[in-house]
């Protein structure tokens, strides 16, 4: 066995490892976004009295969190398809994503919503807020706050685990880099360049959260608690 | 108001300096500790006699100044410190048990562990030294299953098992309520008559005026006044004046 | 093709699931040994290994596990090293799970109260007497719910071995799935599958989570 590795061959594609990367990130921006609301709304869902809808929550939640992203992805792909549906590689794999994780975001919402004192509801309740009020400042932003290094990890997991939408056909990096080692030879040279970009991504992403902790919780950043 | 620490001296510290960052807890403090002695470190809390006390068994290094215990040099980086701890025993407010193990296996670990003792002579000590505070019957309990004073006399059993030359107490029953508080001081109390030396932080002014050959009173990391137990009634520093006089000498 | 589900296609199902078992298996021991080390490794008193043990964590907890298969198996065929789609997935994952459960552990090690490592040290034992009788022993009860919880994670993340032509559960399911052509229904079976071998993990995982929280608040105070 002879090692010698030939980067230079690789790395003149960079455009498209470029193209690849950027799609990781929007597919993450994506699923960030619409996840974070399922998720909140799944956590919410879990904790009324109506039976029906908390049971849906729990089983949505449960079922998503035994089961692999992979087959998700496969199901959702096919399952839209059989409806006659046809979408786009990206399409699917935003909705597959955000189902995902929501799921996530629904369990980490929720040890949120619990860790807040009753007597804090009790408190607003006695200024005379109303309902929408003591929901939003005195249960959702104090949750978030509370768990924002939780769900924030999450979301970088959910960039990284993103690369299994290059089996539906979706170009983000992995499918790239997929492309890239079969037109080179070089598959090496090419995952270790990919997982280098990835690495870099999940670093931007936590710079990215910290700095966004860093505004929106502005108690945080004068007590010095780390995000 | 200092004195120097004679060569026999069990414990000594000379000029010792401490700082948490720019907090400086200790500054310039020394006393000594002889053979048979039972010193009480007192003061209120942010004085640093806590902190007097855990540089004795350097669960914090010094900044400056000397330390001895029973010849180790502990303000040095190279002291030997399982051997300084084999002669130093440390019962913390806390009591520190440790959860996963019975009374007998707490108080059985480190001699076997530390000193190569058989079991079986491990077993036949860890009984003599629940004896000694009274606590045969609890050989095979678990910690939680122990009230918190009978946890704190078994903490003081596992270190007395150790045969240390000298015992550190760090406020030992400062979360305990009064009554339970009684059953610990009584077993220190025998120590000191079987003539243990012992430096002790305490809150417990009544029980320091009895037990205590000398008394050290610290303020603002310095030893501000020291002397024998009589100076807890006559104070000749106003600053001890006012600690003894705030309702601290209760018994 | 065509043709309907059979009996020899759940035969089939079931030989898969019983490898991602496998798998697993070996993702968990391996990771496992590796782990302890780097959980070790990570509050080591050199500074060296420590940082070294942190950049391993981070280079692979920032890398999808996806590409980590990819490297552990057309890289390393690449460089002239033949290995088998077990060998590269089972040490891909070994690499993978041990940057996982070193960093759970290590949390779990350091949460054991200072106090005890302070007690520990008070009583003379040396540091690796108060790691192996003192530390480890309630780390362990500490451990035990994230561990099993992280083993469902593991499960899970064996279906990427399909992707590097390991036959496992989801790899047999695409097999079976060339020749009926019913994704959906055949998806849907393997999801049902992963699920029953996840659920009772997660559940347990919850029990033993709940049971610790009822025995810390008991405990002596810190």
């Amino acid at each position: 066995m002879s090692l010698q590795l030939d980067f230079p061959a690789v790395l003149e594609r960079w455009p498209s490892f470029l193209a690849g990367a950027v799609l990781t990130l929007e597919l993450a921006a994506f699923a960030t976004v619409l996840g974070a609301l399922l998720g909140t709304l799944a956590a919410v869902g879990r904790g009324t009295h109506n039976a029906l809808i908390s049971g849906a929550c729990k089983v949505y939640v449960e079922t998503i969190r035994n089961t692999p992203l992979l087959v998700q992805i496969f199901l959702v792909y096919f399952g839209l398809a059989s409806l006659g549906l046809k979408f786009s590689a990206f399409t699917v794999a935003v909705a597959a994503l955000t189902i995902n994780v929501g799921a996530y975001t629904a369990e980490i919402m929720r040890a949120g919503f619990e860790a807040i004192p009753r007597g804090q509801i009790e408190a607003a309740e006695g200024l005379a807020l109303s309902r929408l009020q003591i929901y939003w400042h005195i249960i959702l932003l104090p949750a978030i706050e509370k768990v924002y290094p939780a769900l924030t990890s999450q979301f970088v997991l959910l960039m990284l685990a993103s690369s299994v939408c290059s089996q539906i056909s979706a170009e983000e990096l992995t499918a790239v880099a997929n492309y890239i080692q079969s037109d080179t030879y070089r598959a090496f040279e090419t995952y270790i360049i990919v997982a280098v970009l990835y690495v870099i991504l999940s670093l931007v992403m936590r710079a990215g959260f910290w700095g966004l902790g860093l505004v929106l919780f502005p108690r945080r950043r004068r007590l010095g608690t780390p995000l | 108001m200092q004195q120097n620490p004679s060569s026999d001296s069990i414990v000594s510290l000379r000029d010792v300096q401490k700082s948490f960052g720019s907090l400086r807890v200790l500054d310039g403090v020394s006393f000594a500790v002889e053979r048979g002695e039972v010193l009480a470190l007192i003061g209120r809390s942010g004085s640093g006699k806590s902190t007097a006390l855990r540089c004795i068994d350097r669960f914090e290094k010094v900044d400056g100044g000397e330390i001895v215990v029973c010849g180790h040099r502990v303000d040095r980086p190279d002291v030997d410190l399982r051997a300084l701890r084999q002669d130093v025993g440390i019962v913390f407010q806390s009591y520190n048990l440790f959860p996963h193990l019975t009374i007998e296996q707490n108080i059985t670990l480190a001699p076997c562990a530390v000193k190569g003792l058989a079991n079986s002579q491990a077993k036949d000590l860890a009984r003599k030294v629940l004896a000694q505070v009274g606590l045969e019957e609890k050989l095979h309990a678990y910690p939680e299953q122990l009230s918190g004073g009978q946890q704190q006399r078994a903490a003081i059993a596992r270190s007395l098992a150790m045969q240390p030359k000298v015992m550190l107490f760090d406020e030992v029953t400062s979360a305990l309520d009064p009554e339970l508080t009684a059953e610990v001081l009584k077993v220190i109390e025998q120590l000191a008559a079987d003539g243990m030396t012992m430096v002790m932080v305490t809150h417990e002014m009544g029980f320091a005026k009895g037990i205590a050959d000398r008394i050290v009173f610290m303020h603002r990391g310095k030893v501000h006044e020291t002397g024998p137990a009589s100076i807890l009634t006559s104070p000749t520093t106003p600053e001890l004046t006012q600690f003894v006089g705030t309702g601290n000498l209760k018994s | 093709m065509g043709g309907h589900l059979n009996i020899n296609h759940l035969m089939f199902l079931g030989q898969g699931a019983l490898w991602t078992i496998g798998l697993s298996v070996i993702a968990l021991i391996g990771g496992g040994i590796v782990g302890f080390v780097i959980a070790l490794a990570r509050i080591s008193p050199l500074k060296s290994v420590r940082i070294a043990s942190a950049v391993y964590v981070q280079l692979i907890q920032g890398t999808p596990l996806l590409v980590i298969l990819f490297l552990g198996y057309f890289g390393l065929a690449a460089i002239g090293l033949k290995v088998s789609p077990l060998a590269a997935a089972g040490a891909s994952l070994t690499l993978y799970v041990a940057a996982y459960l070193g960093e759970i552990w290590r949390g779990c090690i350091q949460s054991v109260p200072k106090p005890q490592w302070e007690a520990a040290e008070g009583l003379a034992l040396s540091r690796t007497q108060r790691m192996l009788k003192v530390i480890l022993p309630q780390a362990i009860r500490i451990a035990t719910p994230p561990t099993v919880g992280f083993m469902v994670q593991i499960v899970k993340n064996t279906s990427l071995a399909s992707v590097v032509g390991f036959v496992e559960l989801m790899r047999s399911g695409q097999i079976v799935n060339n020749s009926l052509f019913e994704p959906f229904a055949i998806y849907a079976i393997i999801a049902v599958i992963y699920f029953a071998m996840c659920y009772p993990l997660s559940l347990f995982s919850q029990r033993l989570e709940r049971r610790m929280g009822r025995g810390r608040s008991n405990l002596a105070p810190a």
